[in-house]
């Protein structure tokens, strides 16, 4: 049976990692390839980095970055950030990343997800949604945004993400707005809307504070993988903890320990 | 030992490359992998992968069109015997036919066609396409293969079309996926994964070593 994934996301800026893992045993904390490579060992079904440097030269610091833990971490690698043509899709891809995830670039130019996906394959295209709730929207109630959430659109979340795998998306990466940094659980209302609506695994993100969050989210929200950042950064919560919760409500894991 | 990688312009050879470096180690020191499209390197080749991600028509059209690839191929695997390795779409061409985007011919090296899975799957079932993430495989015949591997392994699947083999012999171990899915398909010296050993931490090194140890 296809097991649920559990992914941890490190937040990259200027070739550093954001928010450090507080493990002792970690000789450099800031370092993004050590960080893969405990993740990696800790049972991670995948890895996800999202760029968020200020500007294209320090983001070419990003290349090396993935290059290295392509060569020490055998699973897939998943690259966000700053993406904005097919140009930068193939430098990430030939570094070393499995997957690139579009963002803000797919709204402001929404051919780019079908000729990414016509050049590289559908397998490799995740498109990342930033959803917010929005009271005025009568059809799913919630709305994309762009730049990390800072700009709000008027476009439907859930029409988008038809629109998506239209276009040939592989993937969704799917964070609220809304539940991300409350660690009050996931947005299973938003996740269960699109999921259901779409044929494409959808990646449930923002808002995990306890390992219930994910069994949640995974059952009532018909995700196929959950995203995480500080419960794992901060060493809260290990990917076993979640792993074993996850196993507890019978979801299918890869037993890495 | 010389590995080598076919380089025709398949994403993952990076990966697969740094997978089958690592595997050596254990080899002797005079183990080696390679990446090249040079007809006179794969003819020097003991073993040989051949990659491939994206589309059935597409790594089809790639491999084309480097020139006498296809010969040299068929010399190497089918008439010497090199042990030849396919993963992904780069299993899946060794079938008749691949009806990705439109109907392709394949190497036909292993006969069956390459169907789209979401015509084939229990659409009540609500199962996601592509079938992506890890899954185990259903194992149950002795072979080397399986060498330190167990049905608690996992391996890291991706695709949207699967081969459907047309005779049961050269399915070694098929994988769950509303259908029985071959992940592992063989003909003499010629293996196939449907999976990316490259991308499957532990148990995938673990499976590419017993490869490499074959014959």
């Amino acid at each position: 049976m296809l097991s649920k994934r559990v992914i941890p996301c490190l937040d990259v800026h200027n070739g550093r990692t954001v928010k450090g893992i507080n493990f002792v045993d970690l000789i450099d904390a800031g370092d993004p390839v050590e960080q893969a490579k405990l993740y990696n060992d800790l049972g991670a079904d995948e890895i996800c980095f999202l760029d968020i440097s200020a500007t294209n030269e320090r983001r070419k610091t990003l290349f090396n970055i993935v290059s290295k833990v392509a060569e020490s971490c055998f699973i897939p690698l998943t690259v966000g950030g700053g993406i904005k043509n097919n140009a930068d899709i193939n430098n990430l891809l030939k570094s070393g990343a499995d997957k690139v995830s579009i963002n803000s670039a797919a709204v402001f130019k929404p051919s780019l997800i079908k000729e990414a996906s016509d050049s590289f394959g559908c397998q490799c295209i995740v498109l990342a949604i930033d959803a917010y709730k929005d009271q005025s929207n009568c059809k799913s109630g919630y709305n994309v945004s762009t730049h990390g959430g800072k700009k709000k659109t008027d476009i439907d979340a859930l029409e988008w993400a038809i629109e998506g795998e239209k276009n040939g998306a592989g993937e969704i990466l799917l964070t609220s707005m809304n539940a991300d940094g409350t660690k009050l659980g996931y947005d299973i209302e938003l996740t269960s809307k699109i999921s259901t609506e779409v044929s494409i695994p959808v990646i449930a993100s923002g808002g995990a504070g306890k390992p219930i969050d994910m069994v949640n989210v995974l059952n009532k929200g018909n995700a196929s993988a959950v995203l995480a950042a500080s419960i794992f950064h901060f060493g809260i919560y290990s990917i076993e903890n979640v792993k074993k919760e996850m196993l507890k409500y019978s979801i299918p894991v890869r037993n890495t320990w | 030992m010389l590995v080598l990688i076919i380089d025709y312009g398949s994403g993952n050879i990076k990966s697969v490359y740094n997978s089958v470096k690592r595997t050596l180690h254990n080899f002797n020191k005079f183990s080696e992998v390679k990446v090249s499209n040079n007809l006179l390197e794969i003819e020097k080749a003991d073993k040989i992968i051949l990659p491939g991600v994206g589309s059935f028509d597409q790594c089809m059209n790639r491999i084309r069109k480097i020139k006498d690839l296809v010969e040299t191929l068929k010399n190497q695997v089918i008439t010497k015997k090199k042990p030849f390795l396919g993963i992904c779409v780069g299993m899946q061409i060794l079938a008749n036919y691949g009806y990705e985007n439109q109907k392709t011919k394949g190497l036909s090296w292993i006969n069956g066609e390459v169907k789209s899975l979401k015509d084939s799957l229990d659409n009540s079932q609500h199962l996601k396409i592509p079938h992506m993430g890890w899954n185990s495989l259903s194992i149950n015949k002795n072979n080397n293969l399986f060498n330190n591997i167990t049905t608690n392994d996992q391996f890291y699947f991706v695709h949207s079309y699967f081969f459907d083999i047309k005779h049961k012999k050269n399915i070694i171990c098929n994988t769950q996926y509303g259908i029985n899915i071959p992940a592992i398909v063989n003909q003499d010296n010629i293996f196939g994964f449907q999976f990316h050993p490259e991308k499957s931490g532990r148990s995938g090194l673990k499976i590419l070593y017993n490869w490499l140890k074959l014959s």
